[in-house]
Parts: C-alpha cells; structure tokens; sequence
C-alpha cells in the first residue's frame, strides 16, 4: 500500500464519519460543525486528486460561507434546537433501507463497468491546471456563458433570499 | 495509485448517507445539511472523472464550479424559507409545515 493511499483511506474514514454524525446528531449546532469537518474532508479529496483550486474554493466558499450560514439558520431558529422528541421521523427505517440500497445498487453498478481500476496518468509537465480553468471559464469557445449564467442565478438566488427572509411586521 | 474505483465508492457512500439524511431527519435545516452532503459527493465524482480522463479537458472542474454555484444559492433560498416559516408558524419541523396539504 502506498502513502497515497494511505492518505486516502484516512480522509475518506475522516469525511464518512464526520458525514455520519451529521445526520445522526441531535443537536444541530453540533451537526453543522460535523458538517464542516466533512466539507474539510472533501476539500482534502480534491487536493489528493490534484484539483487545487477546488480545494480552495471547497474551504472558501463551502466553509466559510455555506456552513457559517447553517450556524445562523440553527441559532435563528433557537427554540427548536434541542426539540424535545425524535430528531428522525418515524419513517427512518425506510430511508435507511433506500440508502443502503442506494449504495448497493451504486456498488453493483461501478462492479460491472469496465474503467473502474483505471489510475491516473501523470499530469504532463508544465500544464497548469489553474490557469487553464481561468482560460476556459472566461473563453467564449469554452465556458463563459455557462459562468455568466451562474452569476445571475446567484444574484437572483440572493435577492429572493432577502426578500422571502424580509419581516414586514417589524418594517426593516 | 490510488484506483478510480475507491474514489467513486467513497462518493457513493457520503451521497447515501446524505440520502438518509434527508429522508429521515425532521427538521427542515438538517435535511439541507442532507442535501449538501449529497451535492458534496457528486463534485468529488466530477472531480475524480476530471482527474483520471483527459486532465487537458477542463469541463470536470468547470462543472465542479458550477455546482458550487448552484449550491451556494440553493442554500441562501433554502435558509430564508426555512426562515420565514419559522417566523409565522414557530416550527421547523418538516411534517408540521403542512399548509398545503388537504
């Protein structure tokens, strides 16, 4: 077994059980802070698979926007934090049942299709994969549309937010 | 080497507990962390494709990208929702929003 891999089996270990405890602890405050351990986990997963600026961005944005935001939702909705009661629904055994199946059905899939042993072929020297993605998100051939409608997707996502989070009994 | 095998069984397995996540928790916010795990798992098979098909084609990370995005706004309208029942129904409890059902 190399370092490689060895690295790999530790963040995956580290990331499924910290993805476990998000959906399983009860109170949320602590559930969110597993989250951002996953999401740390992630963010290691795209190093180890060269993807530097994803990394980045993973931690950046997923970390230190999405996860800083669950916080306050939890802490904005207080009263419900330690609801008395069962965190999960009374389903549960089902959902269960469906992801395990899911997982099943997942594994059976990938067994079945023939690249799944492939491994990577060494990056070729003097490729940049950062400016590349740079040149192709801004690059009319390539991705800039696709970029461009991503931006007004999140400007409309974030003046729906505000107006559907606006109180107007208080007025501001 | 790492093979494309593990990286891809890995990404089943946090999609499926996201899965669970959002199947069986009962409040609102919990089911968004649901739905992030999951979103997190298909970017690091996005990722992962990128990486062990032809690194000179980019569209593996651009779609990565993409999917930030989408998640980003997917949890700012979430959150606000979530908000903005708790506010006039004082619950966030997912089977006790049910002003539409009859």
């Amino acid at each position: 077994m190399t370092g490689e891999q060895i690295v790999f089996l530790v963040v995956a270990l580290f990331t499924l059980g910290s993805g476990f405890m998000v959906v399983t602890t009860r109170n949320l405050v602590h559930a969110a802070l597993w989250l951002v351990s996953t999401l740390f986990g992630v963010a290691v997963t795209y190093a180890v698979l060269d993807a530097a600026f994803l990394a980045v961005v993973q931690v950046v944005v997923y970390i230190g926007a999405i996860a800083i935001l669950f916080i306050f939702a939890v802490m904005l909705t207080r009263k419900d934090v330690r609801d008395q009661g069962p965190q999960m629904n009374k389903n549960w055994w089902f959902g269960a049942l469906l992801a395990v199946m899911t997982f099943g059905g997942l594994y059976f899939l990938l067994q079945g299709w023939s690249g799944l042993s492939k491994t990577a072929a060494a990056i070729p020297a003097g490729f940049d994969a950062v400016a590349e993605l740079g040149n192709e998100l801004v690059s009319p051939a390539a991705y800039v549309l696709p970029f461009e409608v991503a931006s007004v997707l999140l400007v409309a996502a974030l003046v729906g937010a505000v107006y559907v989070a606006f109180n107007p009994r208080s007025g501001k | 080497m790492v093979p494309l095998s593990w990286y891809l069984i890995f990404a089943a397995a946090l999609f499926s507990l996201g899965l669970f996540g959002v199947l069986s928790r009962r409040n609102a916010v919990a089911i968004l962390l649901g739905i992030e795990l999951m979103l997190n798992a298909v970017n690091i098979n996005l990722a992962a494709f990128w990486r062990y098909g032809n690194v000179m084609d980019m569209a593996g990370q651009v779609f990565a990208i993409i999917v930030f995005a989408v998640a980003a706004a997917e949890v700012s309208v979430g959150l606000a929702l979530v908000i903005s029942v708790y506010r006039r129904r004082n619950t966030v409890v997912a089977d006790e929003i049910d002003m539409m059902k009859w």
